[in-house]
């Protein structure tokens, strides 16, 4: 079967011209093309990242001024997160894979999909601008009214912004009408897989958060360009009313980045359990809740703002209530393995070290939310470190269980199983060496956003950018393997997991053009492994894929 | 009286940095504990149940109502006594004493100016009477900025056309590190000063000093504090040029000429920093030390004029 | 798998199984898009009813100076559009084609005199140095009001948020008067029938948002 299937069209080899890229419709491509561009995004950041650990080694000038350290830590958090971290798991993952688990032919509006793309390049492309133009200062925070007093560069920067926030509604929306309207028949809602789910609670985020982060951007241009008064103290402006609407839109967006990563280790939990994921409605039902709770706990970022002592209580209650469902999952994937059958490939190698990384951004989250403590954390390398470990040691690593989990039916081709594993201890090893001493140092006091820095905390930076240097070298080594797998990888099979998810039984590898030769007929949940016993009966190949003649 | 630190915190040495600590380290080890369990589970299930038969597919297991109720009503009421205790902290912090000393403090790019009511002003080191509240009534001058002492777990945003406030009681003497934290631009990380906590009688003796007229020399010598960030006095280069040993020479501006580095330069450097930019320099000064007085401006051309 | 497709209608893309399927995919995704536009709106809202809070009396002070009469035709215009692009959708369903062009030329020209009339409003602020920002001037006298007594702190504020508003609910109406042109055009080459005017509709709710957001916008920045 494999053999006919390696043979046959798919949507990689059916037209290899540029043009036929750059203008597909095929959900596939455009979930490829995003993969490119996030990674480069991705890259981009990494090396800025690098780049502010080499210098923080000491205090005092390292190897590049307090102008250029400044503007390295903003373009590295811009890039991050506006480009790399919100597109990454639904542009990239969502698109490739959701269509094919609802058992769809494509998204449902496929020219939008392929224009959300193209907005986001156009939008990635203005904020980079901003490097031509000078200065970009201030974080990604842009709190006025400084984020107004400097260079040109924020123009380009809250512009692009702007810009890519309509990628990312439209990518949204688009999702949350394939899920509604696309799904094969006998896929009801109980049987979807939670990273459908997931995408789905994400995608209401995207949907709801994304247009008030587009008017504030719009206002700050305008303040900038302008000089409008809103947020402006100097022309009688609120800088703190700034800060409400900013983070209106940013704390939502932390779940936009945080639940595809639940979705992901949802996912691999089941699979490389070959087990019923533990609490499914739960985990299913929660991250629509959350996206819908993540919306009244944006005040927990301004407890010393200025904002009133009242605001901040309640602001801090609703933050803790949000804790738990998530609390609750983490127990829930644990769980997932108890009296399975866990197989301990690359993937779920990531799925394990996401547990451990995440269990810690969700603690000290917990701690960031008491308000008497937070009023000491705020603003200090504590929270750089509790949110690189919910973003990165959460959704990063968790985005890369999952592109090690689909790289196969992507490309057609395995990845060496051995460096994939050492280079997932690399990346667990450096990211915790990097992140672990930051929690120390901020609650010691030290302040973020600092180009020099008092003595004594000169040994934590130095583990951290040793640290830095052993994650690089993971991320490197997983960047060098899965190209070398293009070229010279073994062919992958249909299912070399095992999973019961559409993609893996009733697709090809590399999927064909239209996915499914005839629609698929759902008749099990995602993860009723013990309905589907025959499958596994032979040890061999999984799979349900019905091939025609041809 | 105040606590030693620990590798977690720094000393705590205002009244309640004894009650935040507490509640740190409550939820600390209660997280460590609940931590460990779901890294133990974790792993102990990992290889407990290790797949070994490729044909193997287990039964899904009968969910336990009782388990998943205690799984989310045990960290509810965990959360839940948290808040409360936070809650109760917080209150503490946030209500200050009526009969607490003022302070004016005013944040601007990039130094910290304190204010007090005898009409004493002060840079970079900011005096406190242990034992009796303090409270410091803040705003800023330009961008925001935040207020930080850690040994006293105090923190609160500096805004521009607002007051904000803070309180707190130190407990012992000593000198106490402040920081910014709010992100304010090219020397943020050079906008520190010190709480200088000392006894009743010895605050009495620092106000009625600093009360007296300062010759200009000393008053300059005070000012530049605020100067510090970006200007050094020992000859290497910081944001800014170094400042000693430059009266009375030539000195090259970015736009190639020339000027005679005199009483008229330096004043003209305060009231409009971008008008004459020294070589291989940025004009990032701030324009916000324009507001100075005549007198104070005195002083700084008499401090500078003297430095070797 | 190309006979599959022979039956299927022209409108009908391919990954979708039913022309029913397509036309509800479609309006589901209209209405998540008139959601954004609200959010999008509800934020300068928000701007609004902050700063009305705070300074009350400025607020009305300055609504003094916009012209009740231009906006209220305005809206009036905008009503007689909804209701002439709620009467194009109607004949669509009734396959009258020539009832569908004529009353989206309609709506084109009542976006048109809308926008036209928002013109005169707007030139007539910039002639007394009413603009939104830095060049906030106003100065100056007309039909016996003299501008310059409006020159309170805070009034920068109020005009701000009106040109911000109406600027972006005007950018709205251009758009709109593009989106009937463009089917339109369809209409008269008649790709239109009771089958298939997804098009239509999906534009109609576009305009009823539009419709809908001046209603709210005229008493808050003219009447109150």
């Amino acid at each position: 079967m494999s053999d006919s299937a390696s043979s046959s069209i798919n949507y990689l080899n059916n037209d290899k011209s540029i043009k036929s890229w750059l203008f597909t419709l095929d959900h596939k491509r455009i979930g490829i093309m995003y993969l490119i561009a996030v990674s480069l995004a991705f890259l981009a950041g990494g090396i800025l990242a690098l780049l502010v650990r080499v210098e923080l080694m000491a205090p005092g000038e390292t190897i590049m001024s307090a102008d250029a350290y400044n503007q390295a830590f903003t373009l590295h958090a811009v890039l991050m997160i506006f480009t790399f971290i919100i597109p990454a798991v639904p542009a990239v993952m969502g698109n490739f894979v959701l269509p094919i688990q609802l058992g769809a032919k494509d998204v449902a509006f496929p020219r939008l999909n392929l224009a959300s793309f193209y907005i986001y390049l156009l939008g990635a492309c203005i904020a980079l601008g901003a490097l031509v133009v000078g200065r970009v200062d201030g974080g990604w925070t842009f709190y006025t009214p400084y984020s107004t007093s400097v260079g040109d560069g924020v123009l380009f920067i809250t512009t692009g912004v702007f810009v890519m926030g309509f990628s990312s509604i439209l990518t949204g929306l688009n999702f949350i009408v394939t899920v509604h309207k696309m799904r094969a028949p006998g896929l009801t809602w109980n049987r979807l897989p939670l990273f459908i789910w997931s995408i789905y609670a994400t995608s209401i985020v995207q949907v709801l958060a994304t247009p008030v982060i587009g008017i504030t951007m719009l206002l700050l241009f305008l303040e900038k360009f302008l000089h409008i008064g809103i947020f402006d103290p100097a022309l009688g402006g609120d800088p703190v009313l700034f800060q409400h609407f900013f983070w209106f839109y940013s704390h939502p967006a932390v779940y936009i980045m945080i639940l595809p990563a639940f979705g992901i280790i949802s996912d691999l939990m089941g699979t490389f359990s070959r087990h019923q994921v533990s609490g499914y409605k739960f985990v299913a039902l929660s991250s629509v809740a959350i996206a819908f709770l993540g919306f009244l706990v944006w005040g927990h970022h301004m407890f010393v703002s200025g904002q009133s002592a009242v605001s901040s209580v309640i602001f801090s209650l609703i933050t803790y209530l949000i804790g738990i469902p998530t609390g609750v999952k983490v127990i829930n994937w644990v769980s997932t393995m108890y009296k399975g059958s866990v197989q301990l490939k690359t993937p779920m190698i990531y799925a394990i070290s996401f547990l451990f990384t995440f269990s810690i951004g969700g603690f000290t989250g917990i701690m960031l939310g008491v308000l008497a403590i937070d009023i000491h954390l705020h603003d200090t390398y504590f929270v750089v470190a509790h949110f690189h470990y919910v973003m990165m040691g959460g959704n990063v690593i968790a985005a890369l269980g999952g592109l090690h989990y689909w790289w196969p039916k992507m490309t057609g081709k395995m990845y060496n199983e051995t460096l994939g594993k050492i280079a997932a201890a690399l990346v667990f090893i450096g990211f915790n060496l990097t992140f672990f001493p930051q929690f120390i140092m901020g609650a010691q006091g030290m302040p973020r956003r600092y180009y020099d820095y008092l003595p004594e905390f000169q040994s934590y930076h130095l583990w951290s950018t040793y640290g830095s240097w052993v994650l690089g070298a993971g991320l490197f080594l997983i960047l060098f393997y899965l190209i070398a797998s293009l070229k010279s990888g073994k062919k992958a099979g249909l299912n070399p997991w095992g999973a019961l998810t559409l993609e893996w039984t009733h697709t090809t590898t590399p999927p064909n053009p239209h996915n499914f030769e005839e629609t698929p007929i759902v008749k099990r949940g995602a993860y009723d492994y013990h309905l589907a016993k025959e499958l596994f009966a032979s040890g061999g190949e999984v799979s349900e894929v019905v091939t025609s003649g041809k | 009286m105040g606590d030693k630190g620990s590798i977690w915190l720094p000393d705590a040495m205002s009244t309640f940095a004894n009650e935040v600590d507490a509640l740190f380290w409550f939820v600390f080890w209660t997280s460590t504990v609940l931590f460990i369990a779901v890294v133990a589970a974790k792993v102990y299930f990992m290889l407990r149940y290790k797949r070994t038969d490729e044909t193997s597919v287990p039964e899904p297991v009968h969910e336990s109502k009782l388990l998943e109720a205690a799984w989310i009503v045990v960290p509810t009421i965990l959360v839940l006594f948290v808040f409360i205790w936070g809650f109760d902290v917080y209150l503490k912090m946030n209500t200050d004493p009526t009969d607490a000393y003022q302070i004016s403090v005013m944040g601007k790019q990039w130094a910290w100016e304190f204010e007090y009511a005898e009409g004493v002003t002060a840079f970079s080191e900011m005096y406190v009477p242990v034992g009796r509240p303090v409270k410091l009534m803040m705003n800023s001058q330009d961008v925001l900025h935040s207020f930080f002492i850690p040994a006293f777990r105090v923190k609160m945003d500096v805004i521009p056309n607002r007051y904000t406030s803070l309180w707190f009681e130190a407990t012992e003497p000593g000198e106490y590190q402040i920081f910014c934290t709010e992100y304010c631009g090219t020397t943020h990380s050079g906008m520190l000063a010190k709480v200088v906590a000392v006894s009743e009688e010895d605050f009495a003796a620092w106000i009625a000093e600093q009360s007296q007229d300062l010759p200009p020399e000393q008053l300059g010598e005070q000012l530049f504090a605020q100067c510090a960030a970006c200007h050094a006095v020992d000859g290497s280069a910081k944001i800014g040029p170094a400042l000693n040993g430059r009266f009375g020479t030539d000195r090259k501006l970015a736009d190639g000429s020339t000027v005679t580095f005199d009483e008229n330069y330096i004043r003209q450097s305060i009231l409009d920093p971008a008008s004459q930019v020294a070589e291989g320099y940025q004009p990032i000064m701030p324009a916000g030390y324009s507001s100075m007085s005549a007198k104070q401006i005195d002083g700084l051309v008499a401090y500078i004029k003297a430095l070797q | 798998m190309a006979n599959s497709h022979s039956n299927h209608p022209a409108h009908l893309q391919h990954h979708f199984v039913s022309s029913e399927q397509q036309f509800d995919a479609a309006k589901m995704g209209m209405w998540l898009f008139l959601v954004t536009e609200i959010l999008l709106f509800s934020g300068m809202f928000v701007a609004y009813v902050v700063y009305r809070t705070w300074h009350p009396e400025v607020f009305l002070l300055s609504s003094e100076l916009l012209n009740p009469f231009m906006g209220g035709l305005n809206t009036l215009v905008l009503l007689a559009s909804s209701f002439t692009v709620a009467l194009g959708i109607h004949y669509a369903q009734k396959d009258n084609k020539k009832g569908l062009v004529i009353n989206l030329v309609l709506t084109f020209l009542f976006a048109l005199t809308f926008l036209v009339v928002k013109y005169f409003e707007y030139t007539a602020k910039f002639e007394h140095g009413i603009f939104p920002g830095a060049a906030f001037d106003p100065h100056g006298v007309s039909h016996g009001v003299d501008y310059a007594m409006y020159n309170v702190p805070y009034a920068k504020q109020f005009f701000s948020i009106y040109f911000v508003m109406t600027g972006i609910h005007g950018f709205h109406v251009l758009v709109g008067m593009g989106l009937f042109t463009w089917i339109t055009i369809r209409a008269v080459k008649g790709e239109f029938s009771s089958e298939y005017y997804t098009p239509v509709e999906n534009c109609g709710l576009y305009w009823h948002l539009v419709d809908i957001i001046w209603i709210f916008l005229f008493p808050l920045l003219y009447l109150m």
